[in-house]
């Protein structure tokens, strides 16, 4: 058939025979893409005349935005916070082992660490859109080091930091830079923390309240300054109390701005939170649920022992302990697996279970004009998933990256 | 004419559909002779778009050789409104069959200059070889298309600034906010739709049995703009039980009596499957 398009010569693919998630249901639609974009087919025939050159039958799979990882710390034995002489390598191993978890794009988290570890690794992981080679690098997530020393988990101690005057001076003479950074993690009862976390969101920059021991009119003095996510929920925090819910009571604060919706991560691995507790954060704040996997460098490694770095792990199933003991050493389930627990223990809607791990993050970083939806003129990342939600295949702007 | 009365809507729609299908598929047409059919919008054609898509999904029936005209457009409505009639004809039937979008026809009511645009549609009509058959429905007040109570019975393709009734039916569409209906359409004439060599008017629902009632029992009026339709050589009328609670009982069961001769148009279904073209 002639090409009439009069748009762009550039093939037209058009998804046939599936379910994709779209103004949160999934509908029996096709999903059209040109040129690394979801296509408006109506506007395609109407004003282009225009037909699709290639149809993909998805056997009535699921297609679902693709996965966004705004916490991880490695995998496959490598760790973001370490120096090596091949950080951009490492990165990009991460980035293209995890398109088979679904993950078109994520956030390389650093934990505390030296500065002199900062300014080797910030400058070196630097945006990427993503594609054959891996999932797009969204920017770091550094978590730390102006946190509280009582909540710093397994954060070294001796590398935790607080504010001198606040603001941006503190901030570089730490990190070196923020070109490539897209969320902070910090404790807001620190000293001038109000400064740095106005600071870093007027430079676009997304402000996490975590490992802290912050009462919740301090945390929400810290939303109004402009927080608007919190790390790992739970994990690193002071408990829920029922005269002062702390930093968890920021999911059902009445003293938030009124545009703003907190967000919250959530590690929903089984291991680290309870099933019960999962459900009370999802029932009372369903919008702000973001999964992430807060991966540890053995995440991807067979069962067994291994050496990471100064530590001797144990993986066995879900558990990766330090060796010998029964210490849980991180996490290390795979977003896809974060994604069929939630639904699992929430009873949650596929929709929701789909969207905690794409449209939420997604949101949070203030990207869903396109990342994170399947809406027309977005970026064509997404995943075919079985009705078991099992990742079969994983598209980067539109072209096949991984296939099971 | 034929009144062909079926139990209910979705027997109805069924009737029409198969109807339609066993036109084009026996009409056999092919890159030098398309099949050209007009096509209406609104609630009651939906049940029989629903059995089209599915004739086609079964490999039964292709649209890669008709060629559509629809009946009406909006004025001013922006096209991907989702109440425009361009939404509603991509929605409801082309984006399910493979129909190439050079084939298909709907009036822009955002031209610039309205009335060339519905010149040009006439002459995008002659050009294809006039209309083999024209689907309609009727309004409550008997108009064809958007001939309003009114309209001259020889009139053409043009522009029509819509009636209270109209306005009032249409405004469920819009959040039942009056203000939000167009108030102006870019319509074929009834003297477009009589030029079609056939013409098949879908009525279902006690709501539609006055004005049925009106188009076949009374005269021919420019009132009731449907009646129109008594001196076209071929039209039929397929409704539902409800759809003819007006008329007489000695009407309807004079052609009830004959469904055994219009079964004969839908019985046997043909199917593209058995012949190559």
């Amino acid at each position: 058939m002639p090409s009439n398009k009069s748009v762009s010569d550039a093939p037209i693919t058009q998804f046939v025979n599936c379910r994709i998630l779209r103004d949160h249901s999934l509908q029996r639609e096709d999903l059209w893409v040109r040129e690394g974009k979801i296509l408006n087919p109506e506007k395609l025939f109407f004003d282009e005349q225009g037909f699709a050159d290639h149809k993909v039958d998805c056997g009535n799979k699921i297609i679902a935005p693709g996965f966004i990882d705004v916490q991880i710390n490695g995998g496959y034995g490598v760790d973001f916070s370490q120096v090596t002489s091949d950080i951009k390598g490492g990165v990009a191993l991460v980035a293209r082992r995890i398109l088979e978890h679904g993950v078109t794009s994520f956030c390389p988290t650093l934990v505390t660490s030296p500065p002199a570890i900062y300014k080797q690794v910030i400058p070196e992981v630097t945006l990427t859109d993503g594609g054959e080679e891996g999932a797009g690098v969204l920017g770091l997530h550094l978590e730390g080091p102006f946190i509280s020393l009582e909540k710093r988990g397994a954060h070294p101690p001796q590398f935790l930091c607080s504010f001198e005057e606040g603001g941006m001076p503190d901030l570089l003479k730490i990190y070196g830079e923020l070109e490539n950074v897209a969320i902070v993690t910090m404790a807001p009862e620190l000293a001038n923390s109000g400064q740095a976390i106005r600071d870093l969101v007027r430079r676009g920059i997304t402000v996490s309240l975590g490992h802290s021991m912050a009462d919740l009119s301090k945390a929400e003095e810290a939303v109004q300054h402009g927080a608007t996510f919190i790390t790992h929920l739970f994990n690193a925090m002071l408990p829920f109390h029922h005269r002062d819910p702390g930093i968890v009571g920021l999911l059902t604060s009445d003293r938030l701005p009124a545009d703003r919706t907190v967000y919250y991560g959530m590690i929903a691995d089984g291991i680290h939170t309870h099933p019960a507790a999962l459900r009370i954060a999802h029932r009372a704040h369903p919008a702000g649920l973001v999964l992430v996997t807060d991966a540890v460098p053995a995440m991807g490694l067979p069962a067994g022992r291994h050496t990471l770095g100064q530590q001797d792990i144990h993986i066995e199933g879900l558990h990766a302990c330090v060796a010998g003991t029964t210490t849980l050493s991180g996490s290390i389930a795979t977003m896809d697996m974060c994604v069929r627990h939630f639904r699992q223990v929430s009873g949650c809607t596929v929709e929701e279970a789909l969207e905690a791990a794409s449209l939420h993050p997604a949101q949070l970083l203030g990207i869903s004009h396109r990342k994170g939806t399947l809406d027309y003129g977005t970026d064509a990342d997404f995943v075919i998933l079985d009705d078991t939600l099992t990742v079969r295949e994983t598209y980067i702007a539109g072209h096949l990256v991984w296939r099971k | 004419m034929r009144l062909v009365i079926l139990d209910d809507y979705d027997l109805a729609s069924e009737w029409a559909a198969k109807y339609i299908r066993n036109r084009i598929i026996q009409f056999r047409p092919s890159a030098d002779k398309y099949f050209t059919l007009g096509l209406p919008t609104g609630s009651t054609p939906l049940g029989c778009y629903r059995k089209l898509i599915e004739y086609h999904k079964s490999g039964d029936l292709s649209f890669k050789y008709v060629k559509t005209f629809n009946m009406d457009e909006y004025v001013g409505l922006p096209r991907d409104h989702p109440e425009s009639y361009h939404s509603y004809m991509w929605n409801n039937f082309f984006k399910h069959i493979d129909i190439e979008p050079q084939n298909t026809h709907i009036l822009d009511g955002n031209a610039a200059d309205l009335q060339a645009e519905c010149e040009t549609f006439e002459q995008i009509i002659t050009a294809a070889g006039g209309i083999e058959l024209f689907v309609g429905g009727i309004g409550p007040d008997g108009h064809i298309a958007f001939n309003e109570p009114g309209s001259s019975l020889v009139s053409r393709t043009r522009v029509k600034t819509l009636a209270k009734d109209t306005i009032v039916a249409n405004a469920r569409f819009f959040g039942n906010d009056l203000s939000k209906v167009p108030t102006m359409t870019l319509t074929v004439g009834v003297g477009t739709v009589m030029d079609a060599r056939e013409v098949m008017i879908l009525i279902t629902g006690a709501h539609k049995a006055f004005a049925l009632y009106k188009a076949i029992e009374e005269g021919v009026n420019h009132m009731w703009t449907v009646s129109a339709f008594q001196q076209h050589p071929r039209t039929i009328f397929v409704c539902d039980e409800d759809a003819t609670l007006e008329l007489r009982v000695k009407t309807v069961k004079y052609f009830k009596g004959l469904m055994h001769v219009h079964n004969q148009l839908v019985d046997p279904m043909h199917s593209m499957k058995h012949y190559k073209d």
